[in-house]
């Protein structure tokens, strides 16, 4: 089959990204779905010791934060991440991830301006938006409250 | 049946955030904001928490459970602390996570040397 430069182009845009956006979500698709299933499983392990619900849900938070943490540590979780895309950023682990990687990275600049300043250099930006909506949330809630019969 | 649904629910969000990877030119930070301020508003309207009972972890640990986490903080805060609560209320929620990243964050920088990225 022979084809011209445009027409090559032209059948390639309609074939790869539709096939990569299959894979992409595929692969997010089961890696995000693992790690919230390994959260569920922490979280039931959790409530069976006693803890109450906000607690076993922090405790799970704080348990995947640890093993994101030695996986970044140990340079897996960026491999992972490179196949699993959203699936690596979007679970709470993404959110470690995303402060362990830099603070190893920019070790060299520094315990302070190096580590101390660049660590929040992704999750910073999510702590101030994050944080600012439930601000606002709380002052709306506040004035609502009366209003709900509350 | 509930870890299926975690499983499930889990994996449906993260494949909105690589839609938005994929289709639009989102930045990772920008799609981590995108989803926690989500979860806030989400949680705020009273749609997140039947979804995190249903799905326990599958909609706690993706970042929209974060802000769902934020928000019900707030709400609990201001019940007892008034207005105060509005400001105290989603950092006390978020500390934990914050914090564990914040301590493993420094501990991963002293043991751990830098890597090439993939």
């Amino acid at each position: 089959m022979k084809l011209s430069k445009e027409e090559y182009d032209k059948l390639n845009q309609q074939v790869s990204p539709k096939s990569r956006l299959l894979t992409d979500c595929l692969w997010a698709f089961f890696v995000g779905g693992s790690i919230c299933l390994v959260g569920e499983v922490l979280r039931v392990f959790y409530l069976s010791r006693g803890f109450i619900l906000t607690d076993a849900s922090a405790l799970t938070s704080v348990t995947l934060v640890v093993l994101s943490a030695v996986l970044t540590s140990l340079g897996w979780y960026q491999k992972l991440a490179s196949r699993a895309g959203a699936g690596t950023l979007v679970p709470i682990t993404g959110f470690a991830n995303a402060v362990v990687s830099p603070a190893i990275e920019y070790r060299v600049e520094g315990l302070v301006t190096g580590v101390g300043a660049k660590m929040f250099v992704i999750a910073g930006p999510v702590i101030v938006w994050g944080m600012l909506a439930s601000i606002v949330w709380g002052v709306v809630y506040y004035f609502l409250r009366p209003m709900l019969g509350g | 049946m509930q870890f299926f649904w975690a499983f499930l629910v889990g994996g449906a969000l993260c494949v909105i955030g690589q839609l938005l990877i994929d289709l639009t030119a989102m930045t990772p930070a920008r799609i981590l904001v995108l989803f926690v301020v989500s979860g806030v508003v989400l949680s705020a309207l009273g749609w997140y928490p039947p979804l995190a009972k249903f799905a326990g972890a599958g909609a706690t640990v993706p970042l929209l459970g974060f802000g769902h986490l934020l928000a019900q903080g707030v709400i609990a805060a201001v019940e007892q602390h008034g207005l105060l609560g509005a400001l105290t209320g989603g950092f006390s929620a978020a500390a934990g996570g914050i914090a564990a990243s914040l301590a493993c964050g420094v501990i991963a920088s002293l043991l751990a040397r830098s890597k090439d990225q993939c």
